[in-house]
């Protein structure tokens, strides 16, 4: 395969129709809106199921229904549209059926705007919806992140029966690189033994989130933290660069990480000891390496296109054994390598003084 | 005078419960009207076959656990999502038999939005919509289809419609959308019409394996306990109370149901 410009959103539903996506329900919303588009004429043309719902709500239903089913299925949506959607997410979670959900966040309280924003990171990898549970959250920086992690995410959604959100943001979605598409993979999967198929020569499945047992509703809820448990265990991801003799490390994930490398090349150029920490899934945080390299470094420098929300993961991760310091951008604003360079330049400084 | 004795092996069985109707004791409360309609749906299915390829949609209300009391496989909808449930499993299998099972509270009131679309889109899926004109799981409060005047726990002066609005119609709602081709509504009140509302669901469901769209079978039910009734008066009330709101009819039948004969 070669490499082709691509822009994200449509990168992503390409890697989605060659990961083996059957089913595909979404409601337009900027900036995610050209991902429906592709879909709408892309799965129809393969023969698969493409539908515009009437609402967002509308759309993780059918998502909802079409996992239990027993497909392959996906939506995508931008931030007010995922809150929307955290009803569904609820059940889908306490239902243990996989799917996979695209959130391109834009800026936000409220109507926000369009811009990109990672400011639904709480949202995605905390409060999903009621209930006890995490989504698996994976944050992509480039066009072919977005399409590797959309291939990965199909996967894990399989592994585990579980919801999997692809967090890009406005810019990951919006912009056009050169990226390489994998092949198509065997399609369709057989329907699992658990789906409804139709009582056909065996006993009747039933999915619910429903116990009103008390016992019954422990019991499963201790199931599902057994799965979160494993999957905090082994699905841990991040990239880093530089850090091998790292005094001050830098910490961000997509977009922003993305920039951060940039900056952090600019202060190796300049001679200090920066690297970069790039967290890949969101939930599981990756705290194992995370805290490895916290005993070597003398700071963090946690950057985000929010107010601070993954802050609260690292501080969590390096256990107050160094100073963790945060520089954000809001509203739609993306901040600039050499913005960044002068905040790295200004805590280097004092992270030595500290040291 | 003499009474023949017939011998156990010469007696013929001429009632039994539908093979599609699970062995279990329902949460029901004594004279509801839903054990009726679960009966009505389960002979239904057995009379066309379709118990094997049937996938049923269970709403929030009092009908939430009809997944227990059925033999087709079963899943359970967030409140009022059930059609958009239904949708995505009909669309990706459409070979199947899909049909949503829901209350006027989760019908009518939160999930108005996602019938109206199933119906406008044609879903083939078949929906039983049951009315007994009030909240019944959360104890009796106000329904969208709560008579006027009508009294419940969250209108203990009698329903207002100069503040909570007008009961809606359903029946005569989705019969003015296209994509809707059978539209109907019956009541469980007494055997006569008992046998009316099987024929109806027998239509729905013969409409949706012939793949011609939307369908809906609106039941007039009771619910004795929140009315604050014995089960016979609510039977009364059914008849004189709500079918005068609510006439019984086909309120869509398209020209292409009328050709499945």
């Amino acid at each position: 395969m070669a490499r082709e410009m691509l822009k994200g959103n449509v990168a992503i539903a390409e890697a989605a129709v060659r990961a083996g996506c059957e089913a595909y329900f979404g409601y337009p919303i900027t900036p995610q809106t050209e991902l429906l588009e592709y879909m709408s004429s892309r799965m129809v043309e393969l023969g698969r199921v493409f539908l515009q719902a009437e609402s967002e709500v509308a759309a993780i239903n059918m998502v909802y229904g079409a996992a239990c089913a027993g497909v392959q299925v996906m939506t995508s949506s931008s931030s007010p549209g995922i809150s929307l959607m955290q009803e569904g997410l609820s059940y889908i979670a306490g239902s243990e059926v996989p799917c996979v959900i695209v959130d391109v966040m834009r800026g936000g309280p409220g109507l926000g705007n369009i811009l990109p924003s990672q400011s639904d990171y709480f949202q995605v990898t905390k409060s999903a919806g009621h209930g006890d549970f995490h989504p698996i959250v994976l944050a992509p920086a480039s066009v072919q992140e977005a399409i590797d992690f959309t291939m990965l995410a199909f996967e894990l959604a399989q592994k585990y029966r579980h919801i999997v959100i692809i967090a890009a943001d406005g810019q990951i979605g919006q912009m056009m690189e050169p990226a390489e598409l994998p092949p198509m993979k065997d399609y369709p999967l057989p329907r699992p033994n658990w789906a409804l198929t139709g009582a056909n020569g065996r006993e009747k499945n039933v999915i619910t989130s429903l116990y009103l047992n008390a016992d019954e509703e422990e019991a499963f809820n201790n199931r599902l933290q057994k799965k979160l448990a494993l999957i905090r265990s082994v699905e841990q991801r991040s990239d880093e660069f530089a850090t091998d003799d790292a005094e001050l490390l830098v910490v961000g994930y997509g977009t922003a990480g993305r920039i951060a490398m940039s900056a952090v090349q600019l202060a190796r150029e300049k001679g200090l000891k920066v690297g970069l920490f790039r967290p890949q899934t969101l939930y599981p945080f990756p705290e194992q390496r995370l805290s490895e390299l916290a005993e070597q470094v003398d700071m963090c420098l946690v950057v985000e296109m929010n107010a601070g929300q993954m802050i609260e993961d690292v501080r969590l991760a390096v256990k107050d054994s160094i100073p963790v310091e945060f520089y954000g951008r809001m509203g739609g604003n993306i901040p600039m390598p050499d913005e960044l360079l002068r905040v790295i330049e200004r805590y280097y400084a004092y992270s030595a003084v500290l040291a | 005078m003499t009474i023949d004795i017939i011998p156990i092996e010469h007696m013929q069985v001429v009632y039994d419960r539908p093979e599609a109707l699970a062995c279990n004791h329902t949460h029901y409360c004594p004279g509801c009207t839903h054990s009726i309609a679960h009966r009505l749906v389960a002979e239904a299915i057995d009379e066309l076959g379709l118990r094997e390829q049937t996938i049923l949609v269970a709403p929030v209300g009092c009908s939430v656990f009809a997944y227990n009391y059925f033999t087709v496989d079963g899943c359970e909808a967030a409140h009022g999502r059930a059609p958009a449930m239904a949708t995505g499993i009909k669309r990706v299998s459409p070979d199947k038999t899909v049909i949503t099972y829901q209350g006027d509270g989760d019908l009518a009131s939160i999930g108005i939005a996602e019938i109206i679309h199933a119906a406008a889109r044609g879903e083939k899926i078949t929906t039983i919509f049951v009315n007994n004109a009030i909240y019944g799981m959360t104890g009796g409060q106000m329904a969208p289809t709560t008579l006027p005047n009508q009294k419940t726990t969250s209108s203990p002066s009698g329903r207002d419609i100069a503040s909570t609005g007008a009961p809606l119609k359903i029946s005569e709602l989705l019969a003015q959308i296209d994509g809707a081709v059978y539209v109907v509504r019956r009541s469980l009140h007494d055997v006569k019409h008992i046998r009316q509302a099987k024929k109806a669901i027998l239509t729905a469901l013969k409409v949706q394996q012939a793949g011609l769209g939307f369908g809906l079978v609106e039941l007039l039910s009771t619910c004795p306990t929140n009315w604050g009734m014995t089960p016979v008066d609510a039977m009364h009330w059914v008849e004189t109370a709500m079918m005068p709101y609510f006439p019984l009819g086909d309120y869509k039948i398209a020209d292409s149901v009328h050709k499945l004969g």
